[in-house]
């Protein structure tokens, strides 16, 4: 926990005359599990979408490993190292399990159309490789059975963990996760879990959008708390949870009058 | 009816199911593919058999011409133009929604046959351009449509391989990424605009291939030659009917369809003369219901879409490749 990999300066982004994020800044650092909450409508995901380029913002900076990334698009985001999954699973649904994957590696050979024509053998060889790759992939959130299914016929579990998976295959720097726990088992959940911090201990860097306070203060070491589009307050998890101005943003003006000495 | 006729006519099925077997595969690429909402397949259509027409006629006051440039030079200028055509319309429109890319394609296609209506120095207006060259005509003589034939086939077969090797490998791959979800696509890095412009192009220049090959067979093309209903309509259903997604039920419904349509022309001639108008409309009626059938009773088209379009890799049994040679 040196330093950041992420700095995100003063951001803005408005949607009609709505302020979904009103000048946010924080930053992620590099090898932590950094957890962003806040209650509904706090701008957790629009400053999620903005960091992977699905959204532009009006201002402010965003930058990843010291270079600016807040015009690049989403395609070239994920090129620079930042991937991210959905917080409703987004599978290709007419696509096998195995395709959902095999699609992800950068700069296939095969990707050009004259390579496809004219460089089968060069084009064959890669597909090998990738293939090996998914099934390593497969096997590790264990999906490997499903690989020749189509990724509609998945349950939503199944079709969290394939949009882990489909992260997996890249070989990001930085994973950003949205909602991971949202309709998923507590059995799943730990699974879950389970794979982000190996992944962690491989040297990866996760943020992630969160309801799930049980999920945050096991797995996060540190949560960065937004509130009406700005940053509230950020510490280790277990700080944070008693945080009186957390609380507030939470539970609204009956934790306010129920406590009239806390600090508004 | 004689051998002669039957003949006759199973070549002349061959020929226009090849043809259209052609634009179909198209189509394929964008639609069964990509998703790309091409409703303008005519204008691509016509953009080949023109260009072709011209770059292959002998000099003709009444429209532009003279390069009297060979048939295979005529057919690839018909597809490359086409080609451009798609790059003109997919430019502004692919960054947009998927409706703009219709509006646009079905835009183009009627103003393109409302400029070789009027544009008469260029393309002879309604007159139309006559005397198109057919390629080695004096050779083949009254087997004339059996080499004719074979060389539409040919086409055929070299589109399809061209195409299957593509949507196998993992350019296929990416294209149906983003005819499933564009955001999945740009989130795992693919520029998903330049794909989609590659295969509007792609399948544009086929088009443009199968209107020149048109037009070298009839010898004479006119502005109604295109109209939506021949042109473009024709082929959707071939597609759908065939099965989108599916480069061989593409082919195989381009001849299905022309099998129904071509034969409800005979029912049509055969009828009194009073039922003329009628019948014409009548079959149009016929493939609207036929559409309608499929779209209820099998939405997948007779082939359908297989599972798995990459089959470059060692999962299936070993060997089983679709590289076709």
């Amino acid at each position: 926990m040196s330093q950041p990999i992420l700095e995100v300066r003063n951001l803005v982004k408005e949607f009609g005359g709505i302020r979904a994020v009103d000048d946010c800044s924080f930053s992620v650092q590099a090898g932590s599990i950094t957890g962003l909450i806040g209650p509904n409508g706090a701008g957790k995901t629009t400053a999620f979408n903005m960091v992977t380029g699905f959204i532009r913002a009006d201002r402010g900076e965003i930058v990843f490993r010291g270079e600016r990334i807040d015009r690049l698009a989403p395609h070239v985001i994920f090129r620079k190292g930042i991937a991210r999954t959905f917080q409703i699973p987004r599978e290709l649904r007419l696509m096998t399990v195995l395709e959902n994957l095999m699609l992800v590696p950068l700069d296939q050979p095969g990707e050009r159309l004259w390579r496809s024509w004219f460089a089968p053998g060069k084009v064959r060889a890669e597909e090998e490789r990738i293939y090996r790759r998914a099934i390593e992939v497969l096997e590790f959130v264990q999906l490997i059975h499903l690989k020749d299914e189509l990724a509609a016929n998945l349950s939503v579990g199944q079709k969290k963990l394939l949009e882990l998976a489909r992260v997996l295959m890249a070989d990001p720097q930085m994973i950003l996760l949205d909602e991971p726990a949202a309709g998923v088992n507590p059995t799943l959940m730990k699974k879950l879990a389970g794979y982000v911090r190996a992944l962690r201990d491989q040297g990866k860097t996760f943020l992630l959008v969160e309801h799930n306070m049980d999920l945050i203060a096991d797995l996060c070491d540190w949560v960065i708390v937004m509130n009406n589009g700005r940053r509230l307050v950020e510490g280790k998890p277990e700080d944070v949870r008693r945080h009186p101005e957390v609380l507030e943003a939470y539970l609204g003006g009956a934790y306010a009058a129920a406590h009239p000495g806390a600090p508004a | 009816m004689e051998w002669g006729g039957i003949i006759g006519y199973g070549l002349f099925l061959l020929i226009y199911g090849g043809i259209y077997a052609i634009s179909a595969l198209g189509l394929n690429v964008q639609w069964g593919y990509t998703g790309l909402f091409n409703i303008g397949v005519g204008g691509f259509f016509l953009v080949g058999a023109y260009t072709s027409a011209i770059m292959t006629k002998g000099p003709d006051f009444s429209h532009l011409g003279g390069f009297g440039q060979p048939f295979l030079v005529g057919v690839l200028a018909g597809g490359l133009l086409a080609a451009v055509l798609a790059l003109l319309i997919g430019i502004p429109t692919l960054r947009l929604r998927g409706d703009y890319l219709a509006i646009a394609t079905i835009g183009i296609a009627e103003t393109l046959r409302l400029i070789v209506t009027n544009e008469q120095q260029l393309t002879a207006g309604v007159w139309g351009i006559g005397a198109i060259p057919k390629p080695l005509w004096s050779t083949f003589g009254d087997s004339y449509n059996a080499f004719y034939a074979v060389v539409v086939l040919l086409a055929m077969v070299l589109v399809y391989f061209a195409i299957e090797r593509g949507i196998r490998s993992p350019w296929g791959r990416v294209l149906k990424a983003v005819r499933e979800d564009e955001a999945v696509a740009q989130a795992v890095g693919k520029d998903v605009f330049r794909f989609k412009l590659q295969a509007l192009v792609l399948g544009a220049f086929f088009m443009g291939v199968a209107g020149a090959l048109f037009a070298h067979f009839v010898g004479y093309i006119s502005p109604e030659a295109f109209e939506p209903m021949n042109a473009t309509f024709l082929v959707w259903v071939m597609l759908i009917v065939g099965g989108s997604g599916n480069s061989k039920g593409a082919m195989l419904g381009a001849f299905i369809v022309w099998v129904i349509w071509s034969g409800t022309e005979f029912v049509a001639a055969a009828l009194p003369p009073t039922f003329g108008p009628r019948a014409h409309a009548l079959r149009i009626v016929l493939i609207g219901l036929l559409l309608m059938a499929m779209l209820l009773w099998r939405p997948q088209g007779v082939l359908g879409e297989e599972r798995q379009v990459s089959k470059l890799v060692r999962n299936e049994p070993a060997g089983r490749s679709a590289q076709g040679g």
